[in-house]
Order: C-alpha cells, then structure tokens, then sequence
C-alpha cells in the first residue's frame, strides 16, 4: 500500500505547529498504524530529516500511551481500539490521511504528537486512590463484593487514562476519565472511607487543570477505546453531590 | 468563597444550574402549552381568554412569573458562562474533526440563542402587550377581560411571524431532546432500568410539546378572521 499522511509537525509548546505532508510507500496491510509510523520515521531518518514524535509503550491496548487523532478520530475510525491495535488493512491504498495530537488546553503539546498528560496524574494524586496502611496483605476474599458490583468497578477500572474522552468532547472536558476512577471505588467497599472527600478533590483538581464541562454529547464515551460508559458520569455527577450539599467534603 | 458558591462555581456545579433551571422551564413549558392549547377550542377563544385572565390575575401565578424570568435568566447567563469556561478548554482546534455525538447536542448554544431571540420576538408580541401597554377588551356576560385571543388572530394573520415562530419551536425541539435527557444525567439518573424510559418520554416531550405550539400560529393563521 502507499498511504499519503498529513501530520502535525510542531517543535514545542511555545511554537506555532502545522500540517506537513509526508508519503509512506510498502506499506503492509498488517502493520499496525504505529508501524506505519516506525517505517516512515526510520526513512526520514536515513534521509537526514527529522522523524515525527509520537506516544507508545506497550503497543497492545492496555497502556494508554498512544495518542493521535486519525482523520478527525481519537485512536482513528475503529470502536473499541487503540491507536496501536488499529492496523493498515482499515485504510485503502492511496488514501490521505491526517494525524493531530489530542487538542486540549490542559494537555499542551510537547513535541509534534506528544502531549503532556501530566494533569491526569495530578487529578488521580488528588483523590483517586485508597489508603491502605501498610501489613500483611489479607485474605483474598475477606471482604465479600457483590459480583454485579464487582464486574463494574472492573468495567470502570478498565479506563486506561489515554485521554480520548478529553480530545474527542467538544469541551475537551475530563469527565469520562475522573468518573470511571471515582465510579471504580465507589462501587467497591474500599473506595467507601474516603469516597466524598475523593470526589471532592478530584473534581478541584479537574476544575484546576482547565478541562471543559460536560455537556453530555456522549462523544468521550462513543471514542474510548475501552469503551467506558456515561454511566461512570452519572454517578460522579450523583457523588459530587451528595458530597457537597450532604457530606462534609 | 462560601461552600455553595464554590459548588456551584464548579464545573459539575454549573451544569446542576442548567439542569434545574432547565426543568424547571421545561415545567413552564408544560402549562403554557397546556393552556395555549385551549385557542383550539372553537368558541372564538371565550375558554382561552377567560383562562389567560385567570393567570394574569392570580397573585401566586404574578409570583411564579417573577421566578420564571429569574429561570430564564440564569439559564441564559449559566449557559453563556459555561460555553466561554469551555471554549477556552480548547485554544486550537483540530484540522480535521470527525463527529460522534449528535448535532443538536452539539449545537445547545446555538439553539439557545435562536429561541432567545424567539423570547424577545414572543414577548414583544403578547407579554408586553398583556402586561404594559394593555389590550383591547372583551365581554363575556358582565364579565370584562382582555381579548388576548384576538391578539393571536392579529399577530399570526402576517405569514412572516408564523414562519418565525414554527423556526423557532424546531430550534426548541432540538434543544429539547438534548436537554430533556440531558438533566438527568447531570443529576445522576442513569440506570438501565429507567433511563430507556426517560429517553422515551424526553423524545415525545421535545416532539409533541414544540409540535402543538406550532400548530397554534399555523391553525390560527388558516383558520382566518
């Protein structure tokens, strides 16, 4: 295949960024789209240019490293994948196709598709744990767990904090991320001591970083490549409620 | 800043404003239409008259109208607050954007301000009228009131106004199957048991209610002097 590329190429946070066509021939209908990526960056590199600087780590959909927005997409046109799971055959030969970072104030660019993520560590810093003291650990099922309460707190647990809820809202706000970590605990009887204050403080910090509000469009979920559901707002929305006007936080 | 302030300075606090402002216009909505809806009676609007003075002579409905236009009026300044809050969450757009949500859920903005312009429009038309500089009268046995129905007849006898009007009420049917939905979630109510229903109700609610307002101006208009 030969694909035509349209990337965002932009030296730091400061600079101004643009769109710069690039042309990847022998492409393989298998590699994956970060692939496609690593054959045209060891080209630009054989011939002395710049290669184009992207997120990755694990390259099977758990990590939440890569970050690009594929033709208007976060993680491009498939449901339910990342950017690295997403392969070449979903693209025709010929095809143009144009590649931005995630686009929100609270993640400013770092270098061409690089985003600086760091709010998102600093929201869960601010909440979105439990504490436990230090012991032996306990017994593995001391604590009894409803199983349906179980299986979503694992669906909430499932979010891998890529940020495609925030570049795919309209608002680019952070909702979908900060309630499946709060909707995750709170399900779960160790989330319970600090729940309120957790909600709180997660909300604050969330407010901080600069994120949007949500307008409930329900894009952040229809993008999450773990498919994470608006439910999770509801219930952060239903929490941070109840911890304002009935709890102390 | 006290605890309340900062609640509802929050993002999340915010959006529980639109929210109970919302339903509480959506309210609103319910009984205006409700007795609108009494210009379809054919008795030359005597039922409609006689119920439009009831309203505007009640004292706790005088009250409640006070409230309305405070709904309105912090459901426009929330609104318009929340939309700079969150244009400025994003500086620079993308170049190229491909949409997963629907458009009027998108777009409650701008069809916001459609149908506030329409409220301008709508209440230099009968409120003003009704409320400031008065109309002409109508009796009914030895019973004086208003002819506010025979207002209607005059304003939707010019075919222009009766187009605004119908414009106006898709912009709200669209605004409303958004926002119907909408407040809910922002007050926590999704369940799987209960939210296909909301989903159901808020559909008919922003079909049917905006429908019957617009049959008002397009059958008085047919309907003729």
């Amino acid at each position: 295949m030969e694909i035509n590329l349209k990337v965002w190429k932009q030296k730091d946070a400061v600079s101004d960024g643009k769109l710069i066509d690039y042309k990847v021939s022998h492409v393989s209908p298998d590699m994956s789209f970060l692939e496609m990526f690593d054959v045209l960056n060891e080209e630009l590199i054989v011939n002395d240019q710049e290669p184009i600087a992207f997120d990755h780590d694990c390259r099977e959909g758990i990590c939440g490293m890569c970050s690009m927005v594929i033709d208007g997409k976060p993680h491009g046109p498939l449901e339910g994948v990342t950017t690295c799971q997403l392969h070449m055959r979903s693209f025709k030969d010929g095809d143009t196709i144009t590649v931005e970072p995630w686009r929100a104030r609270a993640f400013p660019v770092i270098k061409d598709l690089v985003v600086d993520r760091t709010a998102f560590d600093r929201i869960i810093a601010a909440g979105g744990y439990i504490s436990v003291n230090t012991g032996n650990a306990q017994d593995a099922n001391c604590l009894p767990i409803n199983k349906d309460d179980a299986d979503d707190a694992f669906m909430s647990a499932s979010c891998i904090g890529c940020g495609a809820c925030v570049a795919a809202c309209k608002n680019a706000s952070a909702m979908l991320f900060v309630s499946a970590k709060v909707s995750q605990l709170a399900k779960l009887p160790q989330g319970q001591p600090e729940r309120y204050t957790r909600v709180a403080n997660m909300v604050a910090q969330m407010d901080k970083e600069g994120f949007g509000a949500c307008t409930n469009t329900g894009a952040c979920s229809a993008e999450c490549p773990k498919e994470i559901s608006l439910t999770n707002i509801a219930q952060l929305n239903r929490d941070y409620m109840q911890a304002k006007f009935l709890e102390n936080a | 800043m006290n605890w309340f302030t900062q609640t509802l300075n929050s993002t999340l606090g915010k959006k529980y404003v639109m929210g109970i402002t919302g339903l509480f216009l959506m309210l609103f909505l319910v009984v205006h239409c409700g007795i609108n809806a009494l210009v379809f009676f054919p008795d030359d609007g005597e039922l409609f008259n006689r119920a439009a003075h009831f309203m505007a002579t009640n004292f706790f409905i005088r009250m409640g109208e006070v409230v309305l236009f405070l709904g309105i009026i912090w459901h426009v300044i929330q609104s318009a607050i929340v939309t700079r809050t969150n244009a400025k969450a994003r500086p620079q757009g993308y170049a190229k954007f491909a949409n997963s949500s629907p458009w009027y859920s998108r777009s409650m903005g701008l069809l916001g301000t459609l149908i506030l312009i329409f409220l301008v429009i709508h209440l230099a038309h009968f409120w003003v009228k009704s409320r400031i500089t008065g109309l002409e009268e109508v009796n009914y046995g030895s019973e004086k009131m208003e002819d506010l129905y025979i207002k209607m007849v005059e304003t939707f006898s010019n075919l222009w106004v009766v187009i605004v009007y119908v414009v106006a009420m898709i912009s709200l049917s669209y605004h409303l199957m958004h926002g119907f939905q909408s407040a809910f979630q922002t007050f926590g109510i999704n369940h799987k048991k209960y939210t296909p229903l909301i989903q159901m109700i808020g559909m008919i609610y922003s079909i049917v209610l905006p429908l019957l307002f617009a049959a008002m101006p397009i059958v008085i208009y047919l309907r003729g002097y």
